[in-house]
């Protein structure tokens, strides 16, 4: 064993990533992999809520203590990822008055700031909310935008010294005289494929210690060394709508139940949410009455959601746990809180710990205890900086300034771009070239895309959550072509071929759950600019070859200057 | 008292404009009445017919010779070919500019997206820029335009398997127009041709274009610039162009908003105007009243319904795109007529998988009887004096069979015809 131990951690969600950020901060040797992008998993997949902790407050005590712990760390150290929209706890009529008193009594017992406010207070934060609504409860809910959030971390991590590696997914465990020693990893990458970090082919990764941060996909990596980890994947729907019909994040007031929250997130609101296990986190079924319930039931809180449109639906994994005697039948019974399990305690396989359960809000204090608790194995004593250091693009900063005459940029777009981009809006802005929107929807300039494609490579599915272009209204119908040629400067068009066609079937894919009314329409214009303006669809490149001479060489092409075209008198109605 | 005429076509698309023109030209009273702006600034301008089968096939060399292979639901079936062949040649006579009506042969244009694709009748502006043309070719793309990127396009294109080489270079447009300007824009600085600053010197802005491009060119016999090169006056800038860089210029058709799909709106307008028609844009036909036939319809304006009665209506309102067929969570319909679309019961039946899937819902749109009236459920026509034209129509995938505009205008022509002949 070296002077540095070496940690290979696996997953490059929000745990995985803060496992490296902090393991890093404190001097170690740290190498991430990620079968996918960068939140391919759950954290990818969430509503993008940063609990106040009161959606806990009565049924968990100690994780709603967790949460507003942590949502007053993060407000700090990721103030670029994070918007305090606040949150509301409404009561309809026909909820509970019990509960509603639990709620407000469970929040004051965590240190949670609540308050009551009345129907009428209530409709005039949220003019959209139901006109029966009784009364609600104020909390510091926020917005977080969680691939902004886990790409900070992961640049911190480099900033540290780790290696960060996506599109490699562990295919083995390397276990020699009983111990873990590494991992072997497929790197999904190389010419002709994708281009990022490393070339393509396996490796091997000799590590001193293994952090197995896998959420739900934990199960699948203990059975590479024959270990036994009960995930139990919790699948849940959450539904986007193409714009924010409220600014504060509306919570149903009741126990528990599906379709109970609302969360302004960007240009759109998330609806959700579901809980219902499933038996493989990759592949289950996602259904019509799914969407159609977020839609029906939240309607009962904000009315016009009903008359809506929605941009795209998609499911989540959550990777509950709980340990084996406790036996829960419904997945809403499982606690949210995470379990440490270390293989040489629990299974006397030492050289490796799994990491399960937990919320998205807590990530950093689970990177914290993870780290502690590898530190430990090796007898070093460094603290966690984590909570204290801002992460990069939280520095030092302020939206106040004019960014718009300093970067050339249009009020809406300037700032849109130096709140997603924070303390970098700088070094990223300031470029020689004309910097002009790449996509319209959300406000996207070449000099955020061509950051992106530095930091990410060719995948411009990476470059999308790095930026979020292509995730508006028109879901990469008018700007997937315009990323991929953004692309053309470094690669080659096979592989900006690729990547184009990858980042329009992404984007299909979550459309597929809002095809009706207003979304119909745009997927269908969608679908005739790729088919019948471009001829994506049967793009000889992709394709058998044409030949060419079979067609029509034009009338006029011996003519020398156009002398077909009535104009050339220079007249002044030609076309 | 309602507004009269003989035939009244609601849509002022392609569809629209064709059938508008066909029955003004048997010699009726046509009124046509549209409400937003024509899908066709979306479009490309091309005017295709048919470059593939519904089992994919192609791209076809000859589109006349494979509508008889058709399946019987399909529009170009319910006219029959010689009626392609005769709309389309009312097209040509409407609209001279355009190319390709001296073969049935299909055309290959480059796309903007560095594809090709097979097309029937072309703009005179796209014309040099043939793929089956052997000469080389430079395109030139501008710095702040994202949607062509020439050296990509070039390379795309290559891809294809082009027969000729292609290069693409990157110019900064002259006249400090802002990083995000509308293609609109420059096409008016090109139109004035205004004078612009160059290097402290004013030049007039062609000059100042070619200026630019001139160094760029090696042995290219013909160079090609997105479809930016004006509005009003786009002969006279190809040439201007074209005579200082001494080779052919030509336009890549591009995506929205689109300039040769504007032009092309603009010339089937006065196509129609100079017919005598009349013309009524910027108001929804909101109502009717009817049961077999239809006595009248209601257009709003400013908040009141103004009547207008005919004796012989063309539906010709457009698709999903166009807003002629629209959707709910529950079910696909007409909104003006209410006429019947066929759809399968359950949404998730309406699309496919992969984006470029055999999506149902491409083909939504009414079904008609042969002479182009729409049916409704238990296939009785809706209307006695309602025919529909254009891509309110189903049984077709005009994305994948880039049929778009050839269905547009044979069911216009068809459609606006015997409407005429009937009210005669």
């Amino acid at each position: 064993m070296g002077p540095t131990p070496h940690i290979a951690v696996i997953g490059g969600g929000s745990t995985g990533a803060g496992i490296a950020r902090d393991l890093a901060m404190r001097g170690l040797d740290v190498t991430l992999v990620e079968q996918g992008n960068l939140t391919h998993g759950t954290t990818g997949r969430m509503h993008g809520l940063l609990h106040s902790g009161g959606r806990y407050a009565v049924s968990d005590q100690a994780s709603a203590t967790e949460c507003i712990e942590e949502n007053r760390v993060l407000r700090d150290i990721a103030s670029h990822c994070v918007e305090m929209t606040g949150g509301l706890f409404v009561k309809r009529p026909e909820d509970s008055e019990e509960y509603f008193q639990k709620k407000l009594s469970g929040c004051e017992e965590c240190g949670i700031p609540a308050e009551v406010v009345s129907g009428e207070e209530a409709r005039a934060m949220e003019p959209h909310l139901a006109k029966d609504i009784d009364k609600a409860i104020s909390v510091p809910d926020g917005a977080i935008d969680p691939f902004r959030l886990v790409v900070a971390n992961a640049a911190s991590a480099q900033e540290h010294g780790a290696r960060i590696e996506t599109h490699s997914k562990v295919t083995d465990l390397l276990v020699e005289s009983g111990e873990v020693v590494g991992i072997e990893v497929e790197h999904d990458s190389g010419p002709g494929k994708r281009v990022h970090g490393t070339e393509g082919g396996t490796e091997q990764i000799r590590a001193d210690y293994v952090v197995n941060a896998t959420g739900a996909w934990a199960g699948r990596i203990g059975d590479m060394a024959g270990l036994d980890i009960e995930v139990r994947p919790s699948k849940g729907v959450m539904t986007i709508m193409n714009i924010r019909q409220v600014d504060t994040v509306i919570n149903r007031c009741r126990p528990k139940g599906d379709a109970d929250i609302v969360v302004p997130h960007e240009t759109t609101a998330i609806l959700g949410t579901t809980d219902e296990e499933v038996e493989d986190p990759e592949d289950y079924p996602e259904e019509q009455w799914e969407v159609d319930m977020m839609i029906d039931t939240l309607s009962e809180l904000v009315p016009m959601l009903d008359e809506a449109r929605t941009i795209r639906s998609f499911w989540g994994v959550r990777p509950l746990y709980e340990p084996p005697d406790v036996g829960s039948d419904d997945p809403t019974d499982i606690t949210r809180d995470f379990f440490l399990l270390d293989h040489d305690e629990r299974d006397d396989l030492p050289g490796m710990t799994s990491i399960v359960g937990g919320k998205f809000t807590t990530y950093r204090m689970m990177g914290e205890q993870i780290s502690d608790h590898v530190c430990g194995k090796f007898g070093i004593d460094a603290d966690c900086r984590t909570a204290d250091e801002p992460l990069p693009g939280s520095e030092d900063f302020s939206v106040l300034r004019d960014y718009m005459d300093e970067f050339g940029l249009r009020s809406p777009i300037g700032r849109r771009s130096v709140e997603r981009l924070g303390s970098r809006a700088d070094e990223v802005l300031k470029t020689d070239g004309p910097n002009p929107t790449v996509c319209e929807c959300e406000g996207v300039t070449r000099a955020e895309i061509q950051d992106a494609i530095e930091g990410s490579g060719s995948d411009l599915n990476a470059v999308r959550i790095r930026t979020r272009a292509s995730m508006g209204n028109c879901q990469g119908g008018f700007c997937s072509h315009r990323m991929a040629s953004e692309l053309h400067s470094e690669y080659d068009e096979s592989i900006v071929r690729e990547a184009w066609d990858e980042l329009l079937q992404e984007r299909w894919k979550g459309q597929r759950h809002a095809l009706w009314g207003e979304q119909l329409s745009q997927a269908a214009l969608n679908y005739a600019l790729h088919a019948t303006t471009q001829n994506r669809d049967q793009d000889p490149a992709d394709g058998e070859p044409v030949d060419f001479s079979a067609f029509d060489t034009g009338h006029s092409q011996a003519g020398g200057v156009d002398s077909a075209d009535v104009a050339a008198d220079g007249g002044t109605d030609g076309y | 008292m309602a507004i009269e005429s003989e035939v009244l076509v609601i849509g002022g698309g392609l569809g629209g404009l064709t059938s508008a023109l066909a029955a003004a030209r048997e010699g009726a009273d046509v009124r046509l009445v549209s409400y937003k702006q024509s899908t066709l600034r979306q479009a490309s301008g091309l005017v295709d017919v048919l470059g593939y089968t519904p089992d994919g096939d192609g791209p076809l060399t000859n589109p006349y010779e494979a509508i008889p292979s058709l399946p019987e639901s399909h529009p170009y079936r319910k006219v029959g070919v010689q009626t392609v062949r005769d709309a389309l040649s009312l097209f040509d006579d409407a609209v001279p500019t355009y190319e390709g009506e001296h073969t049935e042969t299909n055309a290959l244009l480059p796309t903007h997206g560095g594809s090709i694709k097979p097309t029937a009748r072309y703009p005179a502006g796209a014309s040099a820029g043939l793929a089956s043309d052997t000469r080389d070719t430079l395109l030139v793309g501008i710095e702040e335009m994202v949607d062509f990127d020439a050296p990509h396009v070039a390379a795309h294109l290559d891809a294809t398997g082009v027969p000729f080489d292609v290069r693409g270079e990157t110019i900064r447009f002259p006249g400090d127009l802002r990083a995000d300007a509308k293609v609109t824009r420059y096409a008016k600085l090109l139109d004035t041709n205004s004078e612009v600053a160059v290097r402290g010197r004013m030049v007039p802005a062609r000059e100042a274009l070619a200026q630019r491009v001139n160094p760029l060119l090696e042995d290219e016999d013909r160079v090609g610039f997105p479809a930016i090169l004006g509005d009003d006056n786009p002969g006279a800038i190809r040439d201007a162009l074209g005579d200082r860089l001494g080779v052919d210029v030509f336009e890549v058709p591009m995506g929205p908003p689109s300039l040769p799909g504007l032009r092309l709106e603009d010339a089937l307008f006065a196509a129609l105007d100079e017919a005598g028609a009349s013309i009524e844009t910027g108001n929804p036909v909101v109502d009717f009243e009817g049961e077999d036939r239809i006595e009248k319809v209601f257009i709003e304006k400013n908040g009141a319904k103004i009547p207008n009665s005919a004796d012989q209506y063309v539906l010709a309102t457009g698709g999903f795109v166009g807003k002629g067929v629209e959707s709910d969570r529950e079910g696909v319909y007409e909104p003006i007529f209410d006429c019947h679309v066929p759809h399968a019961e359950d949404r998730y039946d309406w699309f496919e998988g992969q984006l470029f899937g055999d999506h149902e819902f491409a083909r939504y749109g009414v079904a008609t009887d042969d002479d182009l009236r729409p049916l409704d459920a238990s296939e009785h026509s809706e209307f006695e004096n309602l025919r529909a034209a254009g891509s309110v129509l189903g049984g077709y995938d005009f994305a994948a069979e880039k049929s778009g505009s050839g269905v547009s205008i044979a069911t216009g022509y068809a459609a606006g015809q015997r409407a005429a002949q009937e009210a005669r």
